[in-house]
């Protein structure tokens, strides 16, 4: 923000890093004029680990438990990803029934996440009635993770070349109780959120990404796909086992018959992706071939073919929040070249400028929490000088750019 | 429940949770502990939105540099007595990111430490069980 922008009727209202309205620390700087936002500035850093960095001492196996712990909500589809671009570098076989399983993780990882959404989301607007309700609903989705991967949280239930743990045939049972009990509840749910004159009231017409904005802000997952556009990588690309299944483009076209970009679109788009979970988790169920779960059990054997790996591979998966990318680059190392992460939220922040810009300061945290913002995920970059953070503007970047270009040509 | 807590509490326990860079694993486990399935607030255990209201502080994350600064704030924010607690791995040792530049943690070293609770992310029964062993703390130094 440029001073110059301050005048005598607006004034600046900073929020975070720790801030009851904040679950993560992000500094937000508001420029507010009476009600109404007129500019917003994000910094980031604050949940920098050094992640990647970290990587270049480990080697596949171990980098699978660093990624899982990037994020605690997408503690499946950053292993997942990882796991696409390595097998994509090292040209490493895929057992078909673990295709099948891991579309079954990264589902129930949606269902968990949206039903955790939601609940925040009822809670941003002061409906916490709706935010226990959820929870109570999201329980059942984290026995049924436990069930399935013996963790609650971080799952650790993802392998090169495979998956850890098999669904027997006696596990089949509960996870159709399970689901059954999501499909009951799916329906109040739906309910509360689109017929409640609370929820409508805050969120028809707030926080507005129109179908323009988003294609120009490269805006991923729910957030883009509630304001019309059909992106949705399980469809787009067929990885894992979702080009045997029955999946199509969700929008919020679907139940309402048009398109704001609003937060109630984000709220209805959210809901149906959690219909369309179940569904799937339905499908692979009965689709699933029999046989290994994993292509080659023995680690050591799998550390060492990627020992002897050379090469690049990039692996995308349609996370809860939207597109995430690893991109991988194998030397012939026990550690990776390059590992590198791209998380959703990463392009979700950037949207929220057209989002909230005109709304008003009450409506920052729903109109905020709409994208599902997830800041674990995105703090990789961050200027760190002799413990003090330096920013850099646009001059100075020019400059710095220009620089290194001299420097490259002497 | 803890051992030494007597069996009617003096007053109800406030809590204040300050995230320091985790990565949410722990953070929606004490949401969890909060919600029906657990219901801490059935013993008078409340997330209060200010450090000035609380009696329990729970920090989760491995403490990255940029929130020292924040994190010790928050700490002298709090009126006596307190007690602390550090929830997850990566505030007890590091975990995965032990040896990350940017980390300052251990949480010990910043903050005196009450409680330890281990697990990445600990369950929700681990958290609240060390919420109780803090009010066992609260309670001796009121003389209770």
């Amino acid at each position: 923000m440029s001073p110059e922008a301050t005048t005598k009727t607006t004034y600046h209202v900073p929020i975070g890093p720790i801030h009851p309205a904040l679950k993560e620390p992000v500094f937000f700087e508001f420029e507010i004029s009476g009600e109404r936002i007129i500019d917003i500035d994000v910094k980031l850093g604050h949940v920098h680990r050094a992640v990647e960095w970290a990587s270049r001492k480990r080697n596949p196996i171990q980098i699978l438990y660093l990624a899982e712990r990037i994020c605690g909500i997408c503690s499946y589809c950053h292993p997942a990803a990882f796991t696409l671009a390595i097998e994509a570098a090292a040209d490493i076989e895929v057992a078909e029934r673990a295709e099948y399983l891991r579309v079954i993780q990264g589902e129930l990882e949606r269902i968990t996440s949206h039903i955790l959404w939601a609940g925040v989301a009822a809670h941003e607007i002061g409906f916490d009635t709706v935010l226990f309700l959820t929870w109570e609903i999201r329980e059942r989705a984290m026995d049924l993770t436990e069930y399935l991967c013996g963790n609650r949280v971080t799952k650790g239930i993802m392998t090169i070349g495979g998956i850890r743990r098999d669904i027997t045939k006696d596990m089949l049972p509960r996870i159709q109780k399970d689901l059954k009990y999501f499909k009951d509840n799916f329906g109040k749910l739906a309910h509360i959120f689109l017929d409640d004159k609370t929820i409508k009231m805050r969120s028809q017409g707030a926080g507005i990404l129109t179908k323009e904005n988003a294609l120009k802000l490269c805006a991923v997952g729910p957030t883009t796909r509630a304001s019309g556009i059909k992106k949705d990588l399980r469809a787009d690309t067929s990885y894992f086992a979702y080009g045997d299944l029955d999946i199509d483009y969700i929008t919020p076209e679907a139940l309402t018959g048009e398109v704001n970009g609003d937060v109630y679109d984000r709220i209805i788009q959210r809901l149906l992706e959690v219909k369309q979970s179940i569904e799937l988790i339905e499908q692979c169920v009965d689709k699933m071939p029999a046989g290994d779960i994993v292509s080659e059990p023995k680690i050591a054997k799998v550390l060492a073919q990627l020992k002897k790996a050379n090469g690049e591979g990039v692996g995308r998966h349609e996370a809860p929040r939207g597109e995430v990318i690893h991109y991988v680059k194998l030397t012939g190392e026990d550690a990776p070249f390059t590992w590198k992460v791209r998380a959703p939220t990463y392009n979700n922040i950037l949207p929220w400028i057209p989002m909230l810009k005109g709304e008003q300061i009450a409506d920052i945290p729903i109109v905020a929490a709409s994208t599902d913002p997830c800041m674990s995920c995105t703090n990789r970059v961050a200027i760190v000088n002799n413990g003090q953070r330096s920013l850099l503007n646009k001059e100075q970047l020019h400059r710095l750019s220009v620089e290194k270009t001299r420097r490259l040509m002497h | 429940m803890a051992k030494g807590l007597p069996k009617s509490f003096k007053k109800a326990l406030w809590v204040y949770h300050c995230n320091s860079g985790s990565c949410n694993g722990c953070d929606i486990e004490i949401i969890a502990a909060l919600c029906p399935r657990y219901d801490v607030e059935r013993f008078g255990i409340k997330l209060v939105g200010t450090p000035r209201h609380a009696d329990v502080m729970l920090v989760t994350g491995p403490v990255s540099r940029q929130m020292v600064d924040k994190v010790k704030r928050v700490y002298d924010q709090m009126a006596d007595p307190k007690a602390v607690i550090c929830v997850g791995n990566c505030g007890n040792t590091g975990d995965v990111f032990y040896e990350s530049y940017n980390l300052v943690g251990p949480i010990n070293q910043i903050l005196p430490v009450d409680v330890h609770v281990i697990g990445c992310p600990p369950r929700p029964e681990a958290i609240i069980n060390a919420v109780a062993k803090a009010w066992v703390k609260l309670e001796t130094l009121e003389g209770g």
